[in-house]
C-alpha cells in the first residue's frame, strides 16, 4: 500500500525537479540574476492571491477543458492532435455569435455562445472522424490539416467578414460586457469557464469509472482487435463518438478563451495552447481528475514564465523547452514501467 | 496575363517549393520505413538555428553543413525514443517539435539578443545557368535559382532509383510493409528505421538550411512556420514516391506563390483561400481510393 502511494508520487515529483532544474539552467546559462527571476516566477504564478486569480487559473482554464478533449480522445485510441483546429473553431463560432445578439439577455447569450463553440469543435473533428469512419484516414494528418486550414479561416475571417468596424486591426470588435463570462471574484479576472472545466472532468471521471459507455471506449482504447472480436462493442461508432466528444470539449475550451479571457478573436488567440494540452493530458496519464492538477500546473508555469519575460527579460518562449521534456520524461517513464513488467513477468 | 507575370510566380513557386521539398524527400525515406516523424517541423527550426551558428565564422558550406547536424542531432532524439524505447511516434513527434521551437527560440533569445541590430548571415544567391536561362517562361524558374535547388534536380532521381531499383530500398520499403517479415528475410528493423531517420533529419536540417542561407538571409524564431507538418502533407499527396513527393511540394509551392500572383493581377480573391487549397488538396487525396494501398502497411506503428 505504502509502496503503491509512493510509486505513484515519484513520477510527477521526478518531473517537477526536472522542470525546476530546466528553468534553474536557462536563467543561469542565460546570465540572468537567478533570485530576481525566481522572485518574478513565484510572484506571477502562485505567490500573491492575484497571481493566482487573475494569471495562472485564467491560463489553466482552457487547458483543462482542451486537456480534457485531448485525454478522451487518447484513452479511446483515437490519436486526435486536432485540438488546435478545433479549439479555434470553438473560439471564432462563440464571437460570432456574441457579436450578433448583444441585444440578448445574457441568460441567453451565453449559454448560446458556449453551445456554438461545442457544435463548431464537434464539427470541425467531425469531419476528420468522418473521413476515419468511411475512407479509413489516419487521423494523425487528417486532423493536422485541419489545424491549418482552421488558422487560415481565422485569418480570413479577423480581415474580412468579422474585422473590427474600423478595418484597421485583424481583430473583431471586443464583445459586449453582457457576452463575456462573469468573473468568478470581483476585481479578479478568472471567470465561470473554470467552474465549467472543474464540473467537466468530475463529469468524465464518472463516465470512464462508473458508466458502460465508459468502459466500452476504455475496451476500445486498450485493444481494439479484443472489442471487435468480442462483438458487443461497435468499435466504429464508439471510436466515431469520442472523437465528436473531444471536439466539443476543446471547442467549449476555445469559446472559453474568447469569452472569457480575450473577448475578442485574432489569429493568435490559441498560441499553440492545442499542443500544450497535450502536454497537460499526458501528464495527468489521461485521467480527468489528474488533468485539473496538470492544467493548473501548466498554467503557473506559463504565468510565471510571462512574468519572469517581464520583470527579470528571460525570454518565456523557454516554456516550450520544459513542455517538451515534461512529454518525453512521461514517456520514457511508461516505457521503464513497461520494462520492468517484461522482467519482472518474462512476457512482452 | 502577362508572360512576365507569370513567368515570375513560377520562379516563384520553385524557390518556395524547394525547402518544402528538402524536409518531404527526407519524410518520405523514414515513412517509408514505417515512421511518421511529426517532429519535423522542430528538425527544420533546428537546421536554420544551426544554419544560423555556423555560417557565422565559416560561410555558407558550413552553414549547410551547420544545419544539416543540427537536424540530424534532433532526429536522433527522436529515433532514441521510438526505436530504442519504442514508444508512440506521433506523441514524441510533437514534442520535438515543441522541444525544436523552444530550444532555438530560447538560445536565439539568450545569445543573440544582446545585439540590436537584424543578423545577416551570408547568402547563396541565384546561380543563373547561361543558356538555359533564356527558355521562355520557365527558363528562370528552373535554371537561375540558389545551387540548393539544383541539387535537387539530382537528389529527387537518385533517391526514386535508390528506393525501388536498389536492395537497400528494398529493404527500407519491407520495413516499412512488415517490420516481422523483414526481420524474418534477416534485416534489422531498428537499424533501418534509425538511418530512414537520421537521414530524414539531415534533409530536414537542409530544409531549415536553405530558408535562411538561400532565401531569408537571417533566422527568425519560429520561422519553419508549419513547414514541417506541410512536408508530412507533401508525403501524402505525393503518394509515398520520391517523384510525386517533388510534384506536390511544387504544387504547395505554387499555391503560396499565387498570393504574389493574384495581387499583381489584381484578383479579388481572399489570400488564404490559396494556402488552404493544398490542405484541402491533402484531404481529398487521403479519402480517395488507393490512398491506403499506398501507403506504407506498418506506419505508425511502435
Amino acid at each position: 500500500m505504502t509502496m503503491r502511494a509512493t510509486g505513484r508520487l515519484v513520477p510527477p515529483a521526478a518531473i517537477a525537479v526536472g522542470v525546476f532544474a530546466t528553468l534553474v539552467l536557462v536563467v543561469v546559462g542565460g546570465g540572468f540574476d537567478l533570485g530576481a527571476a525566481l522572485s518574478a516566477f513565484w510572484r506571477g504564478s502562485v505567490g500573491s492571491p492575484y497571481a493566482l486569480l487573475s494569471a495562472t487559473l485564467v491560463r489553466a482554464t482552457p487547458l483543462i477543458l482542451v486537456g480534457l478533449a485531448v485525454a478522451s480522445a487518447f484513452r479511446a485510441g483515437v490519436l486526435n492532435i486536432g485540438a488546435e483546429g478545433q479549439l479555434l473553431a470553438g473560439a471564432t463560432a462563440a464571437v460570432a455569435v456574441g457579436l450578433a445578439g448583444p441585444t440578448w439577455p445574457g441568460a441567453i447569450l451565453l449559454p448560446a455562445e458556449l453551445l456554438a463553440g461545442i457544435a463548431a469543435g464537434a464539427a470541425w473533428a467531425g469531419v476528420a472522424a468522418f473521413l476515419k469512419r468511411s475512407f479509413g484516414v489516419l487521423e494523425v494528418i487528417s486532423t493536422l490539416m485541419l489545424n491549418f486550414i482552421a488558422v487560415q479561416g481565422v485569418s480570413y475571417l479577423v480581415r474580412g467578414p468579422l474585422q473590427e468596424p474600423t478595418h484597421v486591426y485583424p481583430q473583431t470588435s471586443a464583445l459586449a460586457p453582457v457576452a463575456r463570462l462573469p468573473m468568478l471574484i470581483p476585481g479578479h479576472r478568472v471567470h465561470l469557464g473554470l467552474l465549467v472545466a472543474l464540473a467537466l472532468a468530475l463529469v468524465l471521471r464518472w463516465v470512464s469509472g462508473a458508466t458502460a459507455a465508459g468502459f466500452r471506449v476504455r475496451l476500445v482504447g486498450a485493444s481494439p482487435s479484443a472489442a471487435v472480436m468480442g462483438g458487443q462493442v461497435k468499435v466504429k461508432r464508439v471510436v466515431f463518438r469520442v472523437f465528436l466528444a473531444s471536439g466539443a470539449m476543446a471547442g467549449l475550451g476555445g469559446a472559453t478563451v474568447t469569452t472569457g479571457q480575450t473577448y475578442a478573436l485574432f489569429e493568435d488567440v490559441s498560441s499553440g495552447l492545442g499542443y500544450t494540452a497535450i502536454a497537460v493530458a499526458l501528464l495527468a496519464r489521461l485521467d480527468p481528475l489528474a488533468v485539473i492538477g496538470t492544467g493548473i500546473f501548466f498554467g503557473a508555469l506559463e504565468a510565471g514564465a510571462a512574468a519572469m519575460q517581464r520583470d527579470a527579460g528571460v525570454p518565456s518562449v523557454f516554456v516550450a523547452i520544459l513542455e517538451a521534456l515534461v512529454v518525453l520524461g512521461v514517456l520514457a517513464m511508461g516505457f521503464s514501467r513497461r520494462a520492468s513488467a517484461v522482467a519482472s513477468t518474462g512476457i512482452e | 496575363m502577362t508572360i512576365d507575370a507569370f513567368s515570375a510566380f513560377l520562379e516563384a513557386s520553385v524557390r518556395t517549393a524547394t525547402p518544402l521539398a528538402y524536409a518531404a524527400l527526407g519524410e518520405v525515406v523514414v515513412e517509408r520505413a514505417g515512421v511518421i516523424n511529426i517532429g519535423l517541423e522542430g528538425v527544420i527550426i533546428a537546421g536554420a538555428f544551426g544554419a544560423l551558428v555556423a555560417s557565422a565564422s565559416g560561410g555558407v558550406g558550413a552553414g549547410f553543413a551547420g544545419a544539416i547536424l543540427a537536424g540530424v542531432i534532433l532526429a536522433a532524439s527522436f529515433s532514441f525514443f521510438v526505436v530504442v524505447m519504442r514508444v508512440d511516434q506521433i506523441i514524441t513527434g510533437t514534442a520535438v517539435s515543441m522541444l525544436g521551437l523552444g530550444l532555438t527560440g530560447t538560445l536565439y533569445r539568450l545569445v543573440y539578443s544582446s545585439g540590436s541590430a537584424t543578423l545577416h548571415t551570408p547568402t547563396a544567391g541565384p546561380l543563373i545557368v547561361p543558356a538555359l536561362s533564356q527558355i521562355p517562361v520557365v527558363g528562370k524558374a528552373l535554371f537561375a535559382q540558389p545551387a540548393s535547388t539544383y541539387a535537387l534536380y539530382v537528389i529527387v532521381p537518385a533517391l526514386a532509383w535508390w528506393m525501388f531499383r536498389t536492395t537497400a530500398g528494398l529493404a527500407l520499403r519491407a520495413v516499412g510493409e512488415s517490420p516481422s517479415a523483414a526481420a524474418a528475410a534477416g534485416i534489422s528493423p531498428a537499424r533501418v528505421r534509425t538511418w530512414a531517420i537520421l537521414f530524414g533529419g539531415a534533409m530536414g536540417g537542409a530544409s531549415g538550411g536553405t530558408l535562411v542561407l538561400s532565401q531569408v538571409g537571417t533566422f527568425a524564431e519560429g520561422m519553419s512556420a508549419g513547414r514541417g507538418f506541410i512536408a508530412i502533407a507533401i508525403v501524402v499527396l505525393g503518394r509515398w514516391t520520391p517523384l510525386g513527393v517533388a510534384g506536390s511540394a511544387l504544387l504547395f509551392g505554387a499555391a503560396s506563390a499565387l498570393q504574389y500572383l493574384s495581387q499583381a493581377m489584381g484578383w479579388d480573391v481572399p489570400y488564404q483561400a490559396s494556402l488552404v487549397l493544398p490542405y484541402l488538396l491533402t484531404l481529398v487525396a487521403l479519402a480517395g481510393a488507393g490512398a491506403r494501398s499506398a501507403a506504407p502497411a506498418a506506419l505508425g506503428e511502435t
